[in-house]
C-alpha cells in the first residue's frame, strides 16, 4: 500500500515510529500530485522545494530529539482562501491572482506550529461562492470518482485532494455547506465546526457571520486530529469563542448506546434522489444497530433556509468584497487604456453637443473602481455583490435583510427545540450525487438548491459533519450528514467514527488510472 | 432687533487619546512618516479582523457621562459603506441605530453676559473609526494624489448636538466648553490643527414675517478649522441665508440640504460639488464584531470616576473663595492643573481674591509670555503662597513682591532666599521713626510747605527715605512723616 493511501492517523503512527520520515511522506504526496493532479485539478499551487524544506525541518527536529507538534510531518492541503504568508492567496479570483498576504491565517499558523507540512493550496469556487468549484480562474476541479463530474464546492479542491489521495488532510471552509457538500460528493469526511470554534483571522471573508474553517480527511478520526490543532480562542477574532478545546480523539471509542438521533421527515421528501435516500436510510439502520435511538424531529423553518441564506450571505459578501477596488492591492485595470477610453468618450459627447453628459462622465477614480471590479470578479461573485447591495439598500433593507435575520433566529430556535429531544440530527448532505461539469453553471437557482440540507447549520451557527455512507449504481459516493448542538463536535466525531468502525465506505478510494 | 432667529446645531468629531487604534494595536501618534503606523487590520487587508479597543470604549463612556448622556446597556457596531481611496475596507466601522450613548446636555454661559446661560441638548455620541488622509497635489500637470493611512482606525467620538444654539457666539461657547470638558477628562488633546477635533455646523434661520415664522432651508458647513472660523463662518452664513431668503423666498423643504465649505482666507462659504444621487450608506451590523453590553455597575463606576467638571468647579470658586463669575471662568478655563495651583495658594493664604489676582496678573501673564503651561512654571504653589503671606503680613509691598517673584522665576529660588540676596528685610519701627525725624529736621522747606497745606511736599521726603533704605514701607514712612511734621 502506497503511503498516500494511508489515513492521517495511520501515517502519523509510522512517522512517530520512525518507519517513515516527513520527507518520505511529503515526497510521496508530491509525486502523487505530479501524477494525477492534472486529472482532478484539486491543487492550484505547489512549491516542491519549500515543501521538502519544511518536511526536512520536522525530520531534523525529530532526529535531534526535540519535541514535535501533534501533526509532525503530516502533509496538509489548504484551501486557497486562507492566507499563507508571503505566498499567493488567490481565492480563485483574478482579483487576487497576484496577491501574497504578509501574514498567516491563524489556522495556518496553528498548522505550522503543530509541525504540519503545508503541501499546497487547494482550488475553490471564486471567493468560495459556489457549490461546484467551477468558477475558479484555475478552471474546474474534477471529481476523482468520475472526472466528468464536479467535486462539489466551494472546498472542492480540498475534498478532491483527499479523495484522490494527494494529501491525507485538508482544510476547507464552510459558509453554506462548502465543506460538507464536496465531502459528500467526493466520499470523504468533512466537519463544519460550530461558529466561533476556529479563528477566522486570515480566512478571506465571504459571509463573516456564516464562514467557518473545518477539517477534511478520510475519516472522523483524522478530522478529530486536525480539529484539535485548529480549534481554540484567538484574541484576533472577536467572534472566536473562549472555551476549552476537548481532546476529540479520546472520546471516539465511547459506544453510541442510548444516543438519540433525530430524523427530519422533510429531508426525505420531494427533490431527494432515491439512491441517496436509500443509502441514508441504510446509514440510519447502522446507527440503530449501534444502539442509537431514532426519533422524529421537526425543523419547520428549515424550508426557508436557502432563501434566508441567499439574502444574508450576499449582503455580507457585498460589504466584505468592497475592499477589492484596485487602489491598495489586487487587480487594477490598465490605467492608460482607461484614461484613453474616458478621453474618447468625452470627445464623442462634446462632438455630439452633449456638454452635460460630458461633465457627468465618471472621474478617472470612479472609472478605475468600475473597471477593476468588472474585470477582476467573475459572474457569480458579481451576482452576489449585486444581490447583497440591493438587499441592503434604503427601502429594501427591512423587507430583505431584517426579515432574513428574523427567519435566521427562527431556524436557530427550531434546532434548539429539536436538540432538547435528540443528541444529533441525521439526514442527507445533498439532494443527489455529483452532477456533470457545466450542468448547472447556467442555472444559479439549481446550484443554490445544492445547499438545501446544509445551509441551516450555518444560519444557526451549529456544527455538522458529512461522511460517506454508500455508492450510487454509477459508482459515485453518497454522503450522510450529522448535525449537533453548538460545541458538541465531540459527539459528532464520535458518532461518525463509530459508523466508520462498523462500515468501510470511508476506506474506498477512486480508481484514478490514466 | 434682528428680523430672524439663527438656529445652529453642531456635529463634533473628537479623536480619543488612546495609545492604539480602535480595532488594532497600531499607534495613534500624530506626525509620523506616512504609512508607518499601519497593519493588516487597519489596512483592511483580506482576512484581517477588527477587535475592539477596550480603552477607547472606556474613554467614550467617560465623555458621554460628562455630557450627561444616557449610556445604552447594549450597543453594537455597524458598517457605513462608501468608496473612497482613504477608506481601505470600503466601509467605516461606526454605530448607526444603537449608539452607546444618547440624550445628554452641556451647559454653556458667557461671563460677559453676551447670552443667558443655557443647556445645549446632545442628541447622541457614538464611537467610530477615522479614515485615512488623502493629499492631492493639484498643480497643473502634476495631478497626483497620495494616501496616508496612519490615521485610519483612530478612535473617533462623534457628538451631535440638538439645534439649540441661537447665535455664532453660543456655538463658539459650546465648542469651548466641550473642549475644556474633554481636556479635564483627559480623553483628547483637542488639537484642531492636527485634526483631533473637527466641527461641522448645521444652520438655518427662523424669520419673522407678517404671516408668522418661516424656516429657511438648512445648510451644512464644513472645513471650519478653528473656533474663530466656526464663529465667523456661522455669522457669515446667517447673513447669506437671510439674503438668499429675501431674494428667493425658499423655505425649508423647498430645496435639498446644501453643503458649503468655509474659505477662511476669503471669509466666505462656498457651495460644495453636489452629488447627483443622495448617498445610501447601506448600514448593517458588522458581523466581525460582537455587541457590547454595559452593566449598571460599570456606568456607576464611570460616573464616580469623573471628578469635578468645569461647571461645578466655577461654582465652587465663586462660593468658597468669593471670586467673581468672570475670575472663576478665567481660572477654570485654563485647565485643571492651574485650578489646582490656585486652590493651593488660595487655601494657604486664606484669600482667594488675592490668589486670583496674582495668578491672573502675574502667573498667567508670564505663562503667556514664555508659552509655558503651569507644570513648567518654576515657582510652585507653596512657594508663591509663602511670598503672598509676606505681603499679607505687611513685610513686603506689592511692587517689591513682584520684583521678588520675578527673581524667583528667573533663579528658581525661594522668596526668603531672594529677599536675603536682595537685602530685603523688614525695617525696625524705631529705626523708621528716627529716619523720618532726621529727614524732617534736614528739610525745613518741606515742613514750611506742609504747614502751608501742600501735602504733596511729603512725596520728596518719602523718595529720600526709600533712597536711604530701600526696604522701607513707603506707606508707613508717609504716616510717620505726617506725624513728625504735625508735631513741629
Amino acid at each position: 500500500m502506497s503511503l498516500t493511501e494511508l489515513s492521517a492517523a495511520e501515517l502519523l503512527q509510522r512517522l512517530r515510529s520512525g518507519e517513515v520520515s516527513a520527507t518520505d511522506a511529503a515526497k510521496a504526496c508530491l509525486d502523487r500530485i505530479e501524477q494525477v493532479n492534472d486529472r482532478v485539478n484539486a491543487i492550484v499551487r505547489v512549491d516542491r522545494a519549500k515543501v521538502l524544506e519544511d518536511a526536512g525541518k520536522v525530520d531534523q527536529k525529530r532526529a535531534a530529539g526535540q519535541p514535535v507538534g501533534a501533526l509532525a510531518g503530516l502533509p496538509v492541503v489548504v484551501k486557497d482562501l486562507l492566507c499563507t504568508q508571503g505566498e499567493p492567496t488567490t481565492c480563485g479570483s483574478r482579483m487576487l491572482r497576484d496577491f501574497s498576504p504578509p501574514y498567516d491565517a491563524t489556522a495556518v499558523a496553528k498548522l505550522r506550529s503543530a509541525d504540519g507540512v503545508i503541501l499546497g493550496k487547494a482550488n475553490l469556487d471564486e471567493f468560495a461562492m459556489g457549490g461546484s468549484t467551477e468558477s475558479s480562474i484555475f478552471g474546474p476541479t474534477r471529481n476523482p470518482w468520475d472526472t466528468s463530474r464536479v467535486a462539489g464546492g466551494s472546498s472542492g479542491g480540498s475534498a478532491a485532494a483527499v479523495a484522490a489521495s494527494l494529501a491525507p488532510l485538508a482544510i476547507g471552509t464552510d459558509t453554506g455547506g462548502s465543506i460538507r457538500q464536496p465531502a459528500g460528493l467526493c466520499g470523504i469526511t468533512g466537519l463544519k465546526p460550530t461558529y466561533g470554534r476556529i479563528s477566522r483571522y486570515g480566512l478571506i471573508a465571504f459571509a463573516s457571520s456564516l464562514d467557518q474553517i473545518g477539517p477534511m480527511a478520510h475519516s472522523a478520526e483524522d478530522c478529530a486530529l486536525l480539529l484539535e490543532v485548529l480549534a481554540g480562542h484567538d484574541p484576533r477574532d472577536a467572534t472566536s469563542v473562549d472555551r476549552p478545546v476537548p481532546q476529540y480523539r479520546e472520546s471516539l471509542i465511547t459506544p453510541l448506546k442510548g444516543l438519540k438521533l433525530g430524523v427530519v421527515k422533510d429531508h426525505f421528501g420531494a427533490g431527494l434522489d432515491e439512491e441517496v435516500a436509500a443509502a441514508v436510510e441504510r446509514a440510519i439502520d447502522v446507527y440503530r444497530s449501534l444502539g442509537a435511538e431514532i426519533r422524529d424531529v421537526a425543523l419547520p423553518h428549515g424550508r426557508y433556509g436557502v432563501a434566508t441564506y441567499y439574502v444574508i450571505a450576499p449582503c455580507e459578501a457585498s460589504s466584505n468584497l468592497a475592499r477589492y477596488e484596485g487602489v491598495h492591492y489586487g487587480y487594477r485595470t490598465d490605467e492608460g487604456q482607461l484614461l484613453a477610453e474616458l478621453d474618447a468618450e468625452r470627445k464623442q459627447l462634446l462632438a455630439a453637443g452633449d456638454k452635460r453628459a460630458a461633465e457627468n462622465l465618471d472621474t478617472a477614480l470612479v472609472r478605475m473602481y468600475r473597471k477593476s471590479r468588472s474585470e477582476g470578479f467573475g459572474p457569480e461573485v458579481k451576482r452576489r455583490i449585486m444581490l447583497g447591495t440591493y438587499a441592503l439598500s434604503a427601502g429594501y433593507y427591512d423587507a430583505y435583510y431584517v426579515k432574513a435575520l428574523k427567519v435566521r433566529r427562527l431556524i436557530r430556535q427550531d434546532f434548539d427545540r429539536a436538540f432538547e429531544q435528540v443528541d444529533l440530527i441525521v439526514g442527507p448532505v445533498t439532494p443527489s450525487t455529483a452532477f456533470k461539469i457545466g450542468e448547472k453553471t447556467n442555472d444559479p437557482l439549481a446550484m443554490y438548491r445544492e445547499d438545501l440540507y446544509t445551509v441551516t447549520a450555518n444560519l444557526a451557527g451549529i456544527a455538522g459533519i458529512a461522511f460517506p455512507c454508500g455508492q450510487s449504481k454509477a459508482g459515485l459516493p453518497i454522503g450522510v450528514q450529522l448535525q449537533s448542538p453548538p460545541f458538541q463536535e465531540e459527539t459528532l466525531l464520535r458518532a461518525a467514527h463509530q459508523f466508520q468502525m462498523a462500515t468501510d465506505w470511508h476506506k474506498r478510494r477512486p480508481a484514478l488510472e490514466k | 432687533m434682528s428680523p430672524y432667529t439663527v438656529i445652529i446645531g453642531l456635529e463634533v468629531h473628537v479623536q480619543l487619546a488612546t495609545e492604539s487604534k480602535l480595532f488594532c494595536g497600531c499607534s495613534t501618534a500624530f506626525g509620523a512618516a506616512p504609512n508607518t503606523q499601519i497593519c493588516p487590520v487597519c489596512l483592511g487587508m483580506p482576512g484581517a479582523l477588527p477587535v475592539m479597543n477596550r480603552k477607547a470604549f472606556e474613554l467614550s463612556l467617560r465623555t458621554a457621562a460628562a455630557i450627561n448622556c444616557q449610556i445604552a446597556r447594549f450597543t453594537k457596531w455597524d458598517r457605513k459603506q462608501y468608496y473612497y481611496p482613504d477608506l481601505p475596507k470600503g466601509y467605516q466601522i461606526s454605530q448607526y441605530d444603537l449608539p452607546f450613548s444618547h440624550d445628554g446636555w452641556l451647559e454653556i454661559s458667557d461671563p460677559k453676559g453676551k447670552f443667558e446661560p443655557k443647556r445645549v441638548g446632545i442628541i447622541r455620541a457614538h464611537l467610530e473609526e477615522d479614515a485615512g488622509k488623502s493629499m492631492h497635489d493639484e498643480r497643473a500637470g502634476l495631478a497626483d494624489s497620495q494616501i496616508d493611512l496612519n490615521r485610519t482606525g483612530t478612535p473617533l467620538l462623534e457628538i451631535v448636538s440638538q439645534p439649540d444654539m441661537r447665535s455664532p457666539a453660543e456655538a463658539k461657547a459650546f465648542l469651548s466648553e466641550l473642549k475644556l470638558l474633554l481636556t479635564y477628562l483627559g480623553v483628547s488633546d483637542c488639537n484642531m490643527q492636527e485634526g483631533s477635533l473637527r466641527v461641522d455646523g448645521n444652520i438655518n434661520l427662523h424669520i419673522d414675517t407678517p404671516g408668522g415664522k418661516v424656516a429657511t432651508p438648512i445648510v451644512e458647513i464644513k472645513n471650519m478649522n478653528s473656533f474663530r472660523a466656526v464663529e465667523r463662518a456661522l455669522a457669515y452664513e446667517a447673513e447669506r441665508l437671510y439674503e438668499v431668503w429675501q431674494e428667493t423666498g425658499q423655505k425649508l423643504g423647498d430645496v435639498p440640504k446644501q453643503t458649503r465649505g468655509w474659505d477662511d482666507a476669503a471669509n466666505v462659504t462656498r457651495g460644495q460639488r453636489h452629488k447627483e444621487e443622495s448617498s445610501d450608506y447601506r448600514y448593517f451590523p458588522d458581523p466581525d464584531l460582537v455587541p457590547v453590553t454595559v452593566t449598571d455597575a460599570v456606568v456607576e463606576q464611570v460616573l464616580a470616576s469623573l471628578g469635578e467638571m468645569p461647571v461645578a468647579l466655577r461654582t465652587r470658586l465663586e462660593t468658597e473663595f468669593g471670586l467673581s463669575a468672570y475670575d472663576s471662568d478665567v481660572l477654570v478655563n485654563q485647565g485643571r492643573a492651574l485650578v489646582d495651583y490656585f486652590l493651593h495658594v488660595a487655601t494657604a493664604t486664606g484669600d482667594g481674591k488675592l490668589a486670583s489676582n496674582w495668578l491672573q496678573q502675574d502667573v498667567l501673564r508670564m505663562l503667556n509670555e514664555r508659552n509655558w503651561d503651569i507644570a513648567a512654571f518654576p515657582v510652585t504653589a507653596p512657594a508663591l503662597a509663602v511670598l503672598l503671606k509676606k505681603v499679607q503680613a505687611g513685610e513686603l509691598i506689592t511692587s517689591r513682591a513682584r520684583e521678588v517673584l520675578q527673581a524667583m522665576i528667573d533663579t528658581g529660588r525661594s522668596a526668603d532666599e531672594v529677599m536675603r540676596e536682595k537685602g530685603i528685610e523688614q525695617v525696625d519701627e524705631t529705626e523708621l521713626v528716627a529716619l523720618c525725624q532726621e529727614l524732617v529736621a534736614a528739610n525745613p522747606k518741606v515742613a514750611e510747605d506742609f504747614k502751608a497745606g501742600k501735602m504733596q511736599a511729603i512725596g520728596s521726603l518719602v523718595g529720600q527715605a526709600k533712597k536711604k533704605n530701600p526696604n522701607v514701607n513707603p506707606g508707613r514712612v508717609r504716616e510717620l512723616l505726617i506725624e513728625a511734621l504735625g508735631k513741629l
